[in-house]
């Protein structure tokens, strides 16, 4: 049961073959018997599960069942949830219970999942390797002394190792891909504004998007259906009618013009990355896509222009927590700056100071036009970069990161080799587009490598359609790490 | 050197806190005095993952402030981040406007004075923006620490930047009270000041007569009434030229005044000043207001005080000192209106003088505002035409007045009926008074005679005392004159 597919478990909850208890106590045990070796939940809510569980088999009994009525699933531990910690895994939120819930979480509920806990992450989500959490970092089920990518650690490793069916994750710079691509899983990043913000704790708020970590596109569809849409309590959420992502599953990608970009198959990719891809490209070849190179020049300035603005809006985000109204608050202070300084020197991890205090640079008088500014031109060229290229292609396909997933503490003491793995990533989060993460073979040391799929703005069903058409034509995204 | 020898130079930064029923980016209610944080949303206390929607109804005001002074209303501006860490700041950051304001330019004409020595002036506006207030911090009861009331977090303000136009701190208080009236009268401000919707900050620069460059500023923060900003603009000029003379130097501060000693005393130098790394709000989409809508806001504009003022001139053969007073609220100027439309266009002169004087009088004595007055328009237009046609006179309409104002909503005639105010206009009647009060004051009458002027107003006095003020004043002073000259 639980390798298989949400269709296959929609099908034998609605026909009861099993109730949503049944699974849901399945979900808890696997979690229970595989979470002390990955670490990827922060919070399991036994009670709360199966009590959403036997209500889900209730709408079930009374006919009112939905494709996600009764599957159980797990939220970033960045989405607030009513009744339920949300700690974005720091210790300035440790004890924060949410009165509300955010737009996902409620979305979701209203869609019938049940609800089992929350997952691991960086901190505030701000790292690529989830050795950033005050729980300690997630593992990679592949290889535990390997790192499940970041920021979204925690959900790409549970659903890798079967803890959960699917999860919630969130993408400022690639933070589903890279997890969704160093465990094996399918990952999809949305356009911006699509998923609702409110209640999905801010890193950088022009970058930040909500996503869906699976095992395949097919079963991403429901879910992101389910998240999407207007949501008036977000500014930035886009008033577009409710969309139903799955709906090209199965059209043919006979003729899809596929971009590949020079400037991602050039130097810096390891060469076991490069063989996969490459594999995968055939792949697609032979089942009818074209393969047209593409010239994404500006893709170099992406890094920079990225560690600019998410820390500048990040060091902005991250002033509410100050210990005046919630969160940590140090034991001793001895006046108003005191209790700031020692409340968000205890609360924040170094690299969410690191970010914080890049940010406060790059905003302050006489460097904003030097770099807030200048990378704000980066990122309009860089988002004409992709414009041109549309014209020329349908989809754009190169490698989610540079490696597979690397030892745990092999990059923690360099950040910007650290940062220099997001390469192939943070350039969609600047230009807003919509991409995924899909596992397309396996590196040295049997480790997964992940094909990103890049689309146009609103193309999140084409892209989902190419997926699952590599996924009916691979078994790479049914293999599963083998565990202790 | 004098005061003479010195040029002030003043600018001021108000904030008018807008009347919309919820706050600028939340849903919470914007009412005053509810319990400390009774009125703070998840919003307003920034939860974490909470997120802000521009409320409309703050745009609209804004816009149509921009529209009363002539300004440009920008079709793009932005919500910028002023970050700070402040307790009552929820956020660590205000959400304000910085590099593109929503609306640019503008002038107001204010009237400096009263009397001959008074004249008009134009102050140009540098920007008007929108922004969300900051909570309170209460520093008393609570044994040493402090409490945090969020209710106004969050509030709508306006905040409206002048040109450093003004040159003394008459300008100054005639400019904010000005925008006071325009405020409340276009309906975007209570203009409450002891509530703290509507306050000043006032930029003050002395410079040596004939200096081509302003001085050094400091600015007074938070002066919350039109005679504070007068002390405390004094104060601060006479403080800087001191200074100047003694060889000292200006330095860039911000102030605070300090009522009870009625001095300014520094809060922060230039130095400690924040750097506010204002960048634009990437929660916020850039507020894009189009032709339609300021088309939309103009149609509902009331007409301005300045342009009813000059009507009342043109029209109404109003002074220009009775055209300001009447316009100085859109109430008492409806008042106005209403009562003139009552009595007739030519009583538009005797309407203003009673509105202005024992009416606006009693307002003052009771407290009380033109809408709460016990009388309407109707009434006072009903006394001024019994006045007009020699029914009463003057003073016997006072007395009516007193009716009227203690009333129980009977006309003017009803109650110079009802008393039997009506006016002695029967020659014959008046002359049996007349007769009566020349034989009874031989003394008067020869002192009369005798050249004394004012010997005849005893005597109009005794002759008004017989008829119970009711005999028409300008018949008997006819009449007496007439038998005395004899």
């Amino acid at each position: 049961m639980l390798n298989a597919s949400l269709q296959e478990l929609a099908s034998a909850l609605a026909d009861r073959r099993i109730s949503s208890v049944e699974l849901t106590r399945s979900v808890l045990d696997r979690i229970a018997a595989g979470n002390p070796r990955i670490n990827a939940f922060v919070h399991v809510d036994a009670d709360g599960a199966l009590a959403a569980a036997a209500a889900a088999d209730a709408r079930i009994a009374a006919g009112e069942a939905g494709p996600l009525t009764g599957i159980p699933l797990a939220h970033k531990d960045v989405f607030c949830t009513e009744g339920m910690p949300t700690t974005c895994a720091s210790k300035m939120l440790a004890n924060f219970v949410s009165p509300y819930d955010a737009h996902v979480v409620s979305q979701l509920k209203k869609a019938g999942t049940v609800l089992v806990g929350k997952t691991n992450m960086d901190e505030f989500a701000m790292g690529s390797s989830n050795e950033n959490s005050h729980f300690g970092a997630a593992r990679n089920p592949w290889d535990t002394s390997r790192v499940p990518g970041g920021s979204s650690g925690g959900s790409a490793a549970a659903v890798a190792d079967g803890l959960i069916p699917v999860a919630t994750g969130t993408d400022t710079g690639g933070s589903v891909r890279q997890p969704a691509s160093f465990c094996g899983v399918t990952g999809i990043k949305p356009t911006y504004g699509v998923v609702s913000r409110y209640g999905m704790i801010a890193y950088a708020s022009s970058l930040d998007q909500g996503g869906v970590l699976a095992r395949s596109a097919a079963d991403c569809a429901p879910v992101l259906s389910a998240m999407a849409g207007f949501d008036p309590r977000d500014s930035t959420s886009l008033a577009r009618p409710a969309e139903d992502f799955g709906r090209d599953l199965d059209g043919s990608i006979e003729g899809l013009k596929i971009g590949l970009p020079r400037e991602y198959f050039g130097e810096g990719m390891d060469a076991d990355v490069r063989a996969a891809v490459e594999a995968a490209l055939d792949t697609y070849r032979s089942l009818g896509a074209i393969t047209v190179d593409i010239d994404l020049p500006n893709s170099r300035l992406a890094i920079p222009a990225y560690y600019v603005i998410a820390p500048a809006e990040a060091s902005s985000n991250l002033s509410r927590f100050d210990g005046v109204r919630y969160g940590h608050r140090a034991a001793e202070y001895a006046d108003l700056a005191e209790m700031y300084c020692r409340s968000r020197a205890e609360g924040f991890g170094a690299e969410v100071k690191r970010r914080i205090l890049v940010g406060t640079y790059v905003l302050s008088h006489g460097y904003y036009d030097a770099y807030y500014l200048q990378a704000q031109k980066l990122r309009r060229l860089i988002a004409d970069d992709f414009r041109r290229a549309f014209g020329q292609c349908d989809v754009i396909a190169g490698p989610t990161a540079p490696t597979t997933a690397y030892a745990l503490g092999a990059k923690c003491d360099d950040p910007v080799q650290m940062y220099l793995g997001d390469i192939y990533t943070v350039a969609i989060n600047l230009a807003g587009l919509p991409a995924l993460s899909l596992p397309a073979g396996f590196g040295q040391g049997g480790l997964p490598v992940g094909l990103q799929l890049i689309g146009n703005y609103f193309a999140e069903a084409r892209l989902l359609n190419a997926a699952h058409r590599f996924q009916q034509a691979t078994d790479w995204h049914l293999a599963r790490p083998a565990g202790e | 050197m004098s005061q003479a020898d010195w040029e002030v130079v003043i600018g001021l930064e108000i904030h008018a806190q807008l009347t919309t029923a919820s706050k600028i980016f939340s849903g919470a209610s914007t009412a005053f005095g509810a319990e400390p944080n009774a009125q703070a949303s998840a919003v307003d206390i920034a939860l974490p993952g909470v997120l802000p929607v521009l409320n409309r109804g703050a745009v609209e005001r804004a816009i149509r402030f921009g529209l009363a002074t002539g300004a440009a209303i920008a079709p793009k501006s932005v919500f910028a981040r002023k970050n700070y860490f402040y307790p009552d700041l929820p956020k660590g950051y205000q959400i304000s406007q910085y590099e593109l304001p929503v609306v640019a330019g503008g002038e107001v004409s204010i009237r400096v004075g009263d009397g001959d020595d008074a004249y008009d002036k134009s102050v140009r506006l540098t920007r008007a923006h929108l922004e969300e207030d900051a909570g309170k911090s209460l520093h008393e009861d609570f044994h040493g620490m402090s409490g945090i009331d969020l209710n106004r977090a969050g509030t709508p303000l306006l905040e409206i930047v002048s040109e450093p136009d003004m040159r003394s701190s008459a300008e100054a208080v005639a400019y904010a009270k000005t925008l006071h009236t325009l405020v409340r009268w276009i309906d975007i401000c209570d203009g409450n000041m002891q509530e703290g919707s509507f306050r000043c900050d006032a930029n003050v620069s002395v410079r040596r007569r004939g200096d081509a460059t302003f001085g050094t500023r400091r600015e007074i923060k938070n002066l919350n009434s039109f005679r504070f900003l007068q002390q405390a603009i004094d104060y601060e000029v006479q403080w800087q030229i001191e200074l100047l003379e003694d060889g000292g130097r200006v330095h860039q501060a911000t102030v605070l005044f300090d009522p009870d000693s009625g001095e300014t005393r520094m809060m922060r130098s230039k130095e400690d000043a924040h750097d506010y790394r204002y960048f634009p709000d990437p929660d916020l989409l850039p507020l894009a207001i189009g032709a339609d809508w300021v088309d939309q806001v103009r149609a509902s504009m009331p007409e301005l005080p300045s342009a009813l003022a000059s009507r009342l001139q043109q029209s109404h053969g109003l002074s220009a000192y009775d055209a300001v007073t009447l316009t100085s609220s859109r109430e008492l100027a409806r008042y106005y209106l209403e009562t003139v439309e009552a009595a007739g266009m030519a009583l538009a002169k005797p309407c203003a003088n009673w509105i202005m004087g024992e009416f606006s009088a009693r307002l003052n004595k009771a407290e009380i505002d033109v809408a709460d007055a016990p009388l309407s328009p109707a009434q006072l237009a009903g006394l001024v035409s019994r006045i007009a046609d020699n029914t009463i006179s003057n003073n016997i309409g006072k007395k009516v007045f007193d009716a009227l104002w203690s009333g129980n909503g009977d006309s003017a005639d009803a109650i110079i009926e009802a008393q039997g105010l009506k006016q002695v206009t029967d020659s014959g009647a008046i002359e049996a008074l007349v007769d009566e009060v020349l034989a009874a004051n031989q003394k008067s009458v020869d002192e009369f005679r005798a050249g004394k002027e004012k010997a005849l107003n005893a005597l109009v006095g005794q002759v008004m005392k017989a008829s119970r003020g009711k005999a028409n004043p300008t018949q008997v002073n006819e009449l007496l004159r007439r038998k005395l000259t004899n």
